[in-house]
């Protein structure tokens, strides 16, 4: 069995996003670059499944050549080997785009199971492993709490709004990670220096024959609208402060 | 003509509040195009509703009735869609960026070779062309974008847009269409505790944080949503103390919400929980520290002990008429 685990890198969520003078991009330089979260439940999940089934862990990230930290995390958690499709040009492109690339680069790699987090903390689009089923014309189960692997088929519990869904699959698929699937391990410190023995190959967008053809095009970047300066709610108790605080939700908010 | 299309979402036999959303904003982008508005429905014994939408601005429906289309499965849904949209060549197509919306709109997009603004909380018109403001970082950055390629597509952040009703009634035309090939199935549904609101879709949400010291005393945040008709939510450290289930969790890393009210019970506001929140429409905090971040985002604050004033504001409410 073969599987892919798909890896961005993000900025880690404590960042303070700062937009870059283009107003159309972000600064970088004071950013730590972490493995995005939910991409860790999807490597987690990976390597169950490489303990229970012998299945082979391939982890695949696109950007420049800081992402082979990611991989390499990933790679001490426990995957087997790494790709790297490097291309210093590549953070903010079109989420379909980056779709196009990565499916190109995963096909020869023969996946019984392709896993990505169910969206990226940066741009929350969530699109990526949608697009790449589409792609390679697999099914998907998106954002998925629990996974169980059968023989050709995979059952899988979505949550949607008020209701959670059970699933099933045949193989190969893409299956998108949602908080709740698992607790991701952390690396050991054995895990770490193997990491470093393990095979990386780097790739370029031209060695997969494939060329930008963004089609989302990001014109601005904005800070969040303003808010209306607050006010404190008055009173002696907390029971005094609670009687004011609905009469002002009531009669000034018109909220209830 | 160019024709700005809606894709209906329904669950047991209804359809959801968000496709009115997205059939009154599609009906405002249409005005400024001198369009028109088109709802797709794949559904099955819907053709009765479909006139309704026309009461939120749809001035067609396309139905197609398939055994297929009953239960909402992606593959059967995209390409069905994608066939569609391909012969009726709408400029615009929107949806709602709920849990269906947002995994059928990746699939849509790549199918047909262009791009999707995902999540979306405002739309513009500028030279014809659509523009999306959507939030990115959880909410620390709008973007506002373009997509170069036809159709433009773009899902919409549920409780955002208004459902607006301006009377009218559309026209029905019922459409045959091949189902995409269907390599899932679905096996069961179960259904959360009756009358759980989802924390995407509800109106007022009551929140509690580390607060909260254990998961018992979530009791007293349970009574106040009941009373209001709210929704519970958590912070990080509530969801990773145990207290609450990784589903209630509002943040970077958990749900982006936007409901009316937010009541922040004993949340100190980090920046992942403040960008997940931030653009709640009033937020309400108490906390008993008055340096606590959460209350320079506050509409209200209320700096006082949350086991006071939370059980005191449940009886308040229930005063109300």
């Amino acid at each position: 069995m073969n599987i892919v685990v798909c890896i961005k890198q993000v900025p880690d969520t404590e960042t303070q996003i700062k937009i870059a003078s283009d107003g159309k991009s972000i600064e970088t330089d004071d950013i730590k670059w972490v493995m995005n979260p939910y991409d860790e439940f999807g490597v987690e999940e990976a390597l169950v499944l490489q303990k229970e089934k012998g299945a082979e862990v391939t982890v695949v990230g696109a950007g420049p050549q800081r992402v082979t930290e990611a991989l390499r995390t990933a790679l001490a958690m426990g995957a087997d080997k790494a790709v790297l499709i490097e291309d210093d040009d590549f953070y903010g492109a079109d989420p379909i785009t980056v779709a196009k690339v990565l499916a190109k680069a995963i096909e020869p790699l023969n996946p019984d199971i392709i896993f990505f987090g169910q969206r990226a903390v940066d741009d929350d689009s969530g699109v990526v492993g949608s697009a790449v089923a589409e792609f390679l014309d697999m099914p998907q189960l998106s954002v998925v709490t629990k996974v169980e692997v059968g023989d050709g088929t995979v059952q899988a519990h979505r949550p949607v709004e008020g209701a959670t869904l059970v699933l099933e699959s045949t193989l190969p698929c893409v299956i998108t990670a949602q908080k709740g699937l698992n607790e991701p391990r952390y690396a050991s410190l054995p895990g770490i220096m193997k990491a470093k023995k393990k095979p990386l190959e780097v790739i370029s967008l031209a060695d997969l024959g494939v060329e930008r053809d963004d089609k989302l095009e990001i014109v601005a970047l904005n800070p969040p609208p303003e808010r209306a300066p607050g006010k404190q709610v008055e009173g002696e108790t907390g029971q005094e402060i609670a009687i004011n605080l609905v009469k002002l939700l009531r009669e000034e908010a018109k909220v209830i | 003509m160019a024709g700005v299309w809606v894709i209906a979402e329904h669950r047991d036999g209804e359809f959801r509040k968000v496709t009115f959303e997205a059939a009154s904003a599609a009906k405002k982008v249409a005005e400024e195009m001198g369009a028109e508005v088109t709802a797709v429905v794949l559904g099955k014994g819907l053709e009765a509703a479909c006139a309704d939408l026309g009461k939120y601005g749809v001035n067609k429906v396309l139905y197609a009735e398939d055994d297929a289309f009953e239960v909402y499965l992606v593959n059967a849904y995209a390409g069905a869609l994608a066939g569609l949209i391909s012969e009726g060549q709408p400029e615009v197509v929107l949806l709602p960026a709920s849990m269906q919306g947002k995994e059928l709109g990746g699939r849509l997009a790549a199918k047909l070779d262009t791009s999707i603004a995902v999540d979306c909380t405002k739309l513009a018109v500028e030279d014809g062309r659509l523009k999306a403001t959507r939030p990115i970082y959880a909410g620390k950055v709008y973007a506002d974008v373009l997509i170069k390629s036809s159709p433009q597509i773009a899902s919409l952040r549920p409780n955002v847009f208004d459902a607006d009703e301006v009377g009218g009634e559309a026209v029905v035309e019922t459409v045959s269409v091949t189902p995409g090939e269907i390599k899932t199935k679905q096996i069961e549904v179960l259904k959360e505790a009756e009358g759980k609101i989802d924390l995407t879709e509800a109106t007022i949400i009551v929140s509690g944080g580390r607060g909260m010291k254990d998961a018992d005393n979530f009791s007293i945040i349970e009574a106040l949503a009941a009373e209001l008709g709210a929704a519970v939510g958590a912070s990080r450290s509530a969801v990773d103390a145990g207290w609450r289930p990784h589903s209630d969790q509002v943040g970077q890393t958990g749900k982006v919400v936007t409901p009316n009210m937010y009541i922040a019970c004993g949340i100190s506001g980090a920046i992942q929980h403040l960008a997940g929140m931030g653009s709640s429409k009033l937020i309400v905090a108490i906390n008993k520290d008055p340096d606590a971040p959460i209350h320079t985002k506050a509409d209200y604050s209320c700096v006082a002990d949350l086991f006071d004033v939370v059980p005191a504001m449940t009886e308040e409410v229930k005063k109300l008429d």
